[in-house]
């Protein structure tokens, strides 16, 4: 499957669905997205350039192991879930917002964002986990 | 300060426990001790207080629609076992800070220890029956691991299981047994029992539930039947043998007997089962102590045997024996504990604890050998040692016993006889005894080794000497068990009485049967060997075995391995349950196609559906049978994007690639289509999936029917904006109105991940070793 086709594409590839992703997180609270899309798409980004160059080359390029961002991702959503019980609410993962404002540009910052955040991470380190370890058991 | 506070800076202490130590392997055990010292001073101050009748109290709302709180108090008899938990926990951690050190992975084992000290704190201050509950549990859990720390072992993992699934068991009848006690009461707090016990005591479930609650602290308290996870135990390190398994975790059970027994005191079950059971582990305990060649396991069986005497003790119910009770309960943690770790430095500097292969240690280890000795006259219960009070108030207790007193005094003798008798033996072999060649020459163990057992013996000889500075911290707990009798006053010196010659010829009988300690060995170990011999240990792993082959076989029919098999259970059985459903709420379907008028876009959907499935069953190959399911799933994606369902689209677009691009890794490895499945089957299959394709569509065609329902789906479009701040409904309903599904959905997500992981491992692993 190394071909140098797939080589130059997948190396472009990578950072725009990396950025992609974001985007696809961030918006998914209004627009179609969301943190499991977005996982996904973060996790393939991986998926293709191991593809490419081999599941050695794509680990180097991973900020870390992949069963970190699996734990990470659930930390985080579960740490979502708290700030509304620190914030004196009555349930675990009640929403909290606020936002920021930048000039006349405001960006809405909640709980639930953070949430998807945490589903993302947790998507895309599965996708990326198990897909390498099959590549690996081929290999 | 409160009391959660303590037991949260001990669990605090647990999780920094193993840095400490990686950073400080030198002072580890003298910096992590700071701490439950600390605690034990805090504890000591509040000793005024408790005295005067003021206890301390807090409570936690936790769920509180159940009647169940987070609360603590700290009346005489918590008081009494959180300074036992904290005080020798200390001098256990300054103990173990050395030991451990020949040992590998000891972070984690620091952890685990100081988790344990904080969850016996737990126990024994909570005043809420399921915050007990929850730390009973804890301790299980802790006792599991530190038992199981030496993993590589076979016998130390069987032993740990074993400790496991007998305590837990017990928890577990710990559990039902409390709620059976208070559902008359509503709630779970201790008062509600204390106050009015006659609500249980007159309920139907007294009976059971009392059951249950004694099963629960028989098996935490190594108690006849259950006592034989105890020995099992001495596969963990010295440390932990002298603080789960002698001074604290085993008296939990003590603990909980002594809590409920203002409650119980008047019932002849309560009364009789502890006397009874008591008396028999007295005995048994003492009995299977005298032939053991074994340090450690010598000094578990008296540990059996003296769990027993504390329940006989309180099943006694007088004021002599709850004295007694108390007394002993000190006076045993403190030489238990002594003995444990003098045990674990004998085997460090020795290299055995085979009393067979030991002898003349007191020519290499004075100090060590003084400690021992002292140690040893309290368990004997010898003056002027704080032992003998405990056993001469035994005695007391006994002899004043309202029933059977002569038959429990005849076997609390022979029992404190076996003890002497082991006492001395372990005196006499270990340290004197026979010359035998060291492989290396044993020298006093360090300070570190030392100052455990030191501090505890000078404690067990001071209060020996001066027992009235007791009279405070046992008179409350005394109160909390007995509430309206007293203390009997502690003295050393009763005058010559007939409880002094009991003392007396326990301690003849002791040295006569020493004397002809060949013989009695023999004949013991033969009895054991013939007679005795139930080996309940053994008997409980080939119980286990059994079960395990039972359920190997319920899950051999359930799970075949085929997988063809088990999404047709799957469909089959979901099909049924959904066409279930549908009956039960009894709507007709109305085929209106004006609900869903029909354009080109779905007609084409419709045709690559129908498509690809042909394709799919015509297939010649997995490969274009994998891509023609491909197809239908873009069909399907194309519905969606119609119904303007977008992110499923996208989702189901992504998951479509996934699958054929994984689908596709996997094919490559099979082997090719050899034969193709008969005609038989194939109806078979087909009738499966028409019945379950059939279901679905029922159901599709049922909700998108006007029906008079109340649509979630209205609320979740009417709230979405207002109250999520999201116009993403898909998206506000996954990560805000039902986030702990979602929650949960990556939890399993991560966990199927690791499986499959560990299965591809696994497969690697058989293959390279192949």
């Amino acid at each position: 499957m190394k071909t140098e086709i797939l080589k130059i594409a997948a190396a472009h590839l990578k950072p725009f669905l990396l950025v992609l992703s974001l985007i696809v997180l961030y918006r998914g609270h209004n627009e179609p997205g969301g943190g499991f899309i977005a996982g996904l798409m973060a996790g393939m980004a991986y998926v293709i350039y191991a593809g490419a160059f081999g599941v050695e080359q794509a680990k180097k390029l991973l900020l870390a192991k992949p069963l970190f961002f699996m734990g990470l991702g659930i930390t985080v959503s579960i740490f979502s879930g708290m700030i509304g019980l620190m914030n004196g609410a009555e349930n675990f993962l009640t929403g909290v917002w606020t936002s920021i404002s930048f000039g006349d540009y405001s960006l809405k910052l909640g709980t639930p964002l953070l949430f998807d955040l945490g589903v993302y991470f947790t998507v895309a380190g599965m996708l990326v986990k198990v897909i390498f370890s099959v590549m690996e058991e081929d290999a | 300060m409160t009391i959660l506070l303590s037991i949260l800076m001990l669990f605090g202490l647990a999780t920094l426990a193993p840095f400490i130590n990686q950073w400080f392997p030198k002072v580890s055990g003298w910096l992590l001790s700071l701490v439950p010292a600390g605690l034990f001073a805090w504890f000591l101050g509040k000793i005024p207080a408790v005295v005067q009748g003021i206890p301390l109290a807090e409570t936690y709302p936790w769920l509180t629609a159940l009647g169940i709180n987070f609360s603590f108090r700290l009346d005489g008899l918590s008081l009494l076992f959180a300074l036992l938990v904290t005080g020798i926990g200390a001098l256990i951690l300054i103990y173990a800070g050395y030991y451990m050190r020949s040992y590998q992975k000891t972070n984690r084992f620091f952890g685990y220890l100081v988790f344990f000290m904080a969850s016996m704190l737990g126990l024994v201050t909570a005043s809420d029956w399921i915050t007990l509950f929850m730390f009973w549990e804890f301790t299980s859990v802790s006792s599991f691991v530190l038992i199981g720390f030496k993993h590589e072992k076979s016998a130390a993992r069987e032993a740990a299981l074993q400790a496991l699934l007998i305590t837990g068991l017990g928890g577990l009848a710990l559990l039902a047994g409390l709620i059976m006690m208070s559902l008359p009461y509503g709630n779970f707090s201790f008062d509600a029992v204390i106050n009015a016990p006659e609500l249980f005591l007159e309920s139907k479930l007294f009976i059971p539930a009392t059951i249950l609650i004694l099963i629960g602290a028989f098996t935490k308290s190594a108690i006849f039947p259950f006592h034989f996870w105890l020995p099992g135990a001495m596969q963990a390190p010295s440390p932990v043998s002298a603080f789960l398994h002698s001074a604290t975790m085993v008296k939990a059970g003590i603990y909980l007997l002594a809590r409920l027994h203002p409650v119980m005191e008047s019932q002849d079950l309560w009364i009789y089962t502890l006397s009874v059971f008591g008396v028999v582990t007295m005995f048994v305990g003492a009995w299977f102590a005298l032939a053991q060649q074994d340090l450690k396991k010598i000094l578990a069986y008296t540990t059996v045997s003296a769990l027993g005497t504390l329940v006989l003790l309180i099943g006694t119910s007088t004021a002599y024996a709850i004295t007694a009770a108390l007394v002993f309960l000190l006076v045993h943690a403190f030489y238990k504990a002594t003995l444990f770790m003098m045990a674990g430095n004998i085997e460090k500097k020795t290299g055995t604890r085979d009393m067979r292969k030991l002898g003349q240690l007191s020519r290499f280890m004075p100090v060590a050998t003084a400690i021992s000795l002292l140690a040893l006259l309290s368990m004997s219960g010898i003056p002027p040692m704080i032992g003998f009070i405990g056993k001469e108030l035994m005695y007391e207790a006994k002899l004043n016993a309202p029933e059977a007193g002569n038959f429990i005094l005849m076997l609390g003798f022979l029992a404190n006889a076996f003890t002497v008798f082991v006492s001395i033996r372990f005196a006499y072999e270990v340290f004197w005894g026979k010359k035998v060649t060291f492989q290396k020459k044993p020298h006093e163990p360090d300070v570190s080794l030392l100052t455990g057992p030191a501090v505890l013996v000078l404690i067990s000889l001071l209060l020996g000497i001066f027992p009235n500075q007791l009279a405070d911290l046992l008179g409350p707990a005394f109160q909390s068990i007995l509430p309206g009798a007293q203390l009997i006053k502690l003295k050393l010196w009763h005058g010559f009485n007939e409880i002094l010659l009991l003392s007396f010829l326990t301690v003849l009988l002791g040295v006569v049967m020493f004397a002809n300690r060949q013989k009695i060995i023999q004949v013991v170990a033969y009895m054991n060997l013939n007679f005795f011999n139930a080996k309940l240990s053994q008997k409980f792993f080939s119980g286990i075995d059994v079960f395990l082959n039972l359920t190997k076989k319920k899950t051999a029919f359930v799970q075949h391995g085929y997988h063809r098999f088990y999404l047709m259970t799957i469909f089959i059985a979901a099909g049924l349950l959904l066409l279930l459903t549908i009956q039960s709420t009894g709507f007709s379907v109305d085929f209106n196609w004006q609900n869903s008028p029909l354009n080109y876009l779905t007609a084409l959907a419709a045709v690559m559906i129908v498509a690809g499935s042909v394709a799919v069953i015509t297939a010649k190959s997995r490969l274009s049978a994998l891509i023609a399911a491909g197809f239908v799933g873009i069909g399907i994606t194309v519905i969606f994007v119609v119904y303007s369902g977008v992110d499923l689209a996208i989702t189901m677009v992504m998951v479509e690639t996934l699958t054929i691009v994984i689908g596709a890794m996997v094919v490559y490895h099979l082997p090719k289509y050899l034969d193709y499945s008969g005609v038989g089957s194939r109806i078979r299959d087909g009738v499966v999936a028409v019945f379950f394709g059939g279901v679905m569509s029922y159901l599709a065609l049922q909700t998108s029917s006007p029906a008079e329902m109340d649509k979630i789906s209205d609320y979740f479009a009417a709230n979405s904006y207002t109250k999520a701040f999201g116009e993403n409904i898909v998206n506000v309903i996954l990560v805000d109105f039902r986030a702990l599904d979602t929650l949960g959905e990556i939890v399993v997500l991560a966990l199927a991940a690791i499986g499959i992981v560990a299965l591809l491992k696994l497969n690697a692993h058989k293959k390279s070793s192949r």
